[in-house]
């Protein structure tokens, strides 16, 4: 290699008890250098980049950071020698101003006044318009982050990690992101890119290192790589995509009218009049960026949020105030975004998370008490029948993977024989071969005649399994469009994303030109 | 360097084994205190654990105290359990006791001389309403107003007091008692007396009652769907709304019930070992069922074992403070000592320590 590298990772070793996080991972970050770290989950690039960040200690092995030895030993010390990172879930504090999160995470935060000139200047010079005086609460994901990520380039960093970056994006706010990331790489700054969207990791990064079960198992040009060979170093085997069963669409199952919601906290997002026509037999993908009104919608569905009877009707039976044991005694079931403490109680069984939902409709109680051996039968059948791997249903749900956990959840709802699912981002976090096998389940339950909803912010999976498509942008439902011939330009459009999008759609293409 | 490392699954084996480990700790650490004091930690201890039940000279006398004062205790905690399990604190059962013994020593002291054999019966229906309304108070102002439980319920402790004041000095006082303050002695009637029902052992109804209650709780807890949405509230809220759990109805029976316990307790207080309605009638059974509670993991077996331990350590202290002259404090420090170790060790059963080496090779 004829330049320096940056940042020279060596044999870098980490484990946690019955885990091997990272085994003598290597390999080296030029400067400049777009460089993506991609591997499924749990495949050991969170554990990797917590270590470059300074949040964890490797085991063994050693870093070098421009031939110097770098043993960064808390995140101070990392940001003290260049290293900046965004992380996946952002550590904003919703009821302050964009100017004084910024300064929160500052060493020595200068005067309000000069940060938002500051804040102004860096968001201009990289085109990610921010007001540094709004409330972060009032600001829409893609806006978040790149408080965060302003919050990084203030540092003027040698390197940038971002940890999944556009997982809350919508297409157009990606090519926002990734127009800013070239510019920080054409002046120097080497971003490390962690991700396993590999269309996006082929658009953006010169060199890509792949890790499966925290090891290096390939190394590649990204430009010159298929998806699909970049998907087989990964998953380690070809995936099938998920088959569709042909169904016919049969009669209007769900109808949702007028249904408007508002929310439980200051900062959640209102219902206006949705309106749904689910028929038999079909799948609805329902896309959107986080924070949408996804979770409003399921509450409002499920029943754990009521409205008027006639806003929401399930065969012809008006439901809205109805709660949500009547709603599945009825056959419309649900699977919540957040699985650990939402679609299931961390602490408690699978046996006990058996119970949770399934008891109407698989009759597990007798006059109010708990038939456990029926119930403890029903979790057997869904880990059987889900793949679910656990050494039994005994385990506490945290003890679970999040993707076991998360076919732990779909499969429940799914053998109670739902006459309408609707589930909230149902691979999110899971692994390749759990998504694809969730995936397929989704499509087997609508080709025997069930309506489901899914609700995604992964447009790839909604184009996969969805018939029909429609946005929800600000509680508000677009108009429906069959998935077939969509593009992701016309789901852009559709989802709408940030609040000033056709500002930026502009500035981005001047300063293309 | 040590390190906690959250465990997968909660150690079955740690959560058995850390309340004996604590009684344990406890026993050294007071013998350390008891030996600072000047005082043989050994004798102490034996007289603070041993001599209650087993001294040839004195356990007849103290033997069935252990029971007189575990059944309130056990009583009340049962109910108070319940709620901590949902993530409802109730933190007022000592005032639920007054209201529940002046409610239910009022209906009987109502029908005075009667001799009716459904005045008794009647009175614990009364105790149980008395204390039961207290609680209602919280729990309304809880599920209509969001108030905070935890305060509603405390303070109404110190209101449940004065009541009890007025009621001994006034509207309940004994008109034969020559203007002392105190209600007649409900005891010493026959319709309304709690009586020791096998004679040595301190056993009365309320004690009867207090097992049924841990039995009934058992029940509740591992069989019934009530038992599961309580520990489901409390565990993951959220997941139980997703489960069709209606939090204010929640509030409302976990708070009824043991607002009702407690009632029940200070009923058969007053109709038996009290004997009456006094000004100094609660001694605090409302807050030690707190402790006896959490010492008992919220679990109706270990409540069993922890009311019966802590009313030991109240017999054995009090004993201790009489031979040993070991000052109040001292006893009281003991007490708080196995509260303490019972917390502390209370992590391991859910995290295991692990040593590290320091430094990377």
């Amino acid at each position: 290699m004829s330049q320096t590298a940056l940042l020279s990772i060596k044999g870098i070793t980490k484990a946690y008890p019955g885990v091997v996080a990272n085994s003598d991972v290597s390999f080296d970050i030029l400067p400049g250098e777009v460089h993506a770290l991609l591997g499924e989950n749990g495949a050991g690039k969170s554990t990797l980049v917590k270590m470059i960040y300074g949040l964890v200690r490797p085991d063994s092995g050693t870093m070098e950071m421009n031939g110097t030895p770098y043993t960064p030993t808390e995140p101070r010390a990392a940001r003290a020698s260049g290293v900046a990172m965004v992380f996946q879930h952002f550590s904003l504090f919703e009821a302050l101003n964009v100017a004084e999160n910024i300064s929160l995470g500052m060493e020595n935060p200068p005067a309000q006044r000069d940060l938002a000139r500051q804040i102004r200047e860096v968001s201009e010079a990289y085109g990610l318009p921010l007001d540094p005086d709004r409330l972060v609460g009032d600001l829409s994901a893609g806006e978040r982050q790149r408080v965060e990520i302003i919050r990084c380039l203030l540092q003027d960093p040698k390197l940038l990690v971002m940890d999944e970056p556009t997982s809350v994006l919508t297409p157009q706010e990606v090519e926002i992101l990734f127009h800013t990331l070239r510019k920080l790489s054409s002046e120097g700054t080497s971003i490390l890119y962690i991700s396993h969207k590999l269309e996006e990791i082929r658009a953006l990064c010169d060199e890509a290192t792949i890790l499966r079960l925290g090891k290096v198992v390939g190394k590649c040009t990204p430009r010159d790589t298929s998806a699909a060979e970049m998907a087989e170093m990964m998953v380690g085997k070809s995936l099938a995509s998920p088959a569709r069963v042909n169904a016919d669409m049969g009669e209007v199952v769900l109808k949702v009218a007028g249904l408007s919601v508002e929310p439980a906290t200051p900062f959640g997002t209102p219902l206006r009049h949705v309106g749904i026509e689910l028929h038999a037999g079909e799948v609805l993908g329902i896309g959107g960026v986080a924070g949408n009104g996804q979770d409003e919608l399921l509450a409002a569905l499920s029943g754990e949020v009521t409205t008027a009877p006639g806003t929401v009707v399930l065969n012809r039976v008006p439901i809205g105030d109805t709660g949500p044991n009547d709603r599945r005694a009825l056959g419309l079931l649900c699977a919540p975004e957040e699985r650990l403490g939402h679609a299931a109680a961390p602490d408690m069984s699978l046996i006990e998370n058996a119970l949770l939902t399934a008891r109407q409709r698989k009759g597990l109680d007798r006059s109010g008490f708990v038939d456990w051996r029926a119930t403890r039968a029903y979790a057997e059948e869904v880990i059987q029948a889900f793949d679910v791997r656990t050494p039994g249903p005994d385990n506490a749900a945290r003890a679970l993977s999040g993707g076991n956990l998360q076919k732990f959840v779909i499969g429940r709802e799914i053998l109670q024989d739902p006459k309408v699912l609707v589930v909230n981002q149902p691979t999110w976090g899971v692994d390749a071969s759990a998504a694809a096998a969730i995936r397929q389940a989704i499509l087997d339950l609508a080709g025997q005649g069930a309506g489901v909803i899914v609700i995604s912010q992964d447009l790839d999976e909604l184009l996969e399994v969805a018939d029909n498509f429609c946005a929800l942008n600000e509680g508000r439902l677009s108009n429906l469009r069959a998935t077939k011939g969509l593009t992701m330009e016309t789901i852009g459009l559709m989802l709408g994303g940030a609040h000033d999008m056709h500002d930026l759609d502009e500035e981005a293409l001047h300063a293309d030109a | 360097m040590l390190t906690l490392e959250k465990r997968p699954t909660p150690s079955r084996g740690w959560t058995l084994a850390t309340p004996v480990l604590a009684v344990v700790l406890t026993m050294i650490a007071g013998g350390l205190m008891f030996a600072l004091l000047g005082k043989n930690p050994v004798e102490a201890i034996r007289i603070i654990f041993w001599d209650p039940v087993f001294n040839t000279q004195f356990a007849s006398y103290t033997r069935p105290q252990l029971l007189v004062k575990a059944g309130p205790l056990i009583l009340i905690a049962i109910g108070l359990s319940l709620g901590f399990r949902a993530g409802i604190w109730n933190i007022g059962a000592e005032g639920q006791y007054i209201m529940g013994a002046i409610a239910g020593a009022g209906f009987g002291l109502a029908f005075y001389p009667s001799d009716s054999p459904l005045i008794f019966p009647g009175m614990i229906v009364a105790g149980a309403l008395g204390g039961w309304a207290w609680a209602m108070i919280p729990a309304i102002l809880k599920t209509r107003f969001r108030t905070n439980e935890i305060l509603v319920s405390l303070l109404l402790v110190y209101v449940a007091e004065k009541i009890l004041a007025s009621a001994a000095t006034k509207f309940l006082r004994n008109p034969e008692g020559h203007g002392f303050p105190g209600s007649r002695n409900l005891a010493r009637i026959d319709s309304m007396n709690n009586p020791e029902l096998i004679s040595g052992t301190g056993m009365h109804w309320g004690v009867v009652l207090a097992f049924i209650a841990v039995i009934a709780a058992y029940v509740l807890l591992n069989r019934h769907l009530l038992g599961y949405q309580i520990k489901l509230a409390g565990q993951a809220p959220r997941a139980a709304r997703f489960a069709g759990v209606n939090p204010n109805r929640l509030v409302v029976m976990c708070l009824g019930a043991s607002g009702a316990l407690a009632g029940l307790a200070g009923l058969f207080e007053v109709t038996g070992p009290a004997g009456q309605i006094s000004i100094d009638f609660n001694v605090g059974y409302g807050f030690t069922a707190i402790i006896v509670a959490f010492l008992g993991r919220l679990h109706p077996i270990g409540i069993l074992l922890a009311g019966l331990i802590m009313a030991l350590t109240y017999i054995g202290g009090e004993l201790a403070q009489l031979m040993l002259q070991i000052p109040a404090p001292a006893i009281q420090a003991f007490q708080g000592m196995l509260l303490f170790f019972l917390l502390a060790l209370d992590v391991l059963s859910n995290y295991r320590i692990r040593i590290k080496s320091e430094g990377v090779a």
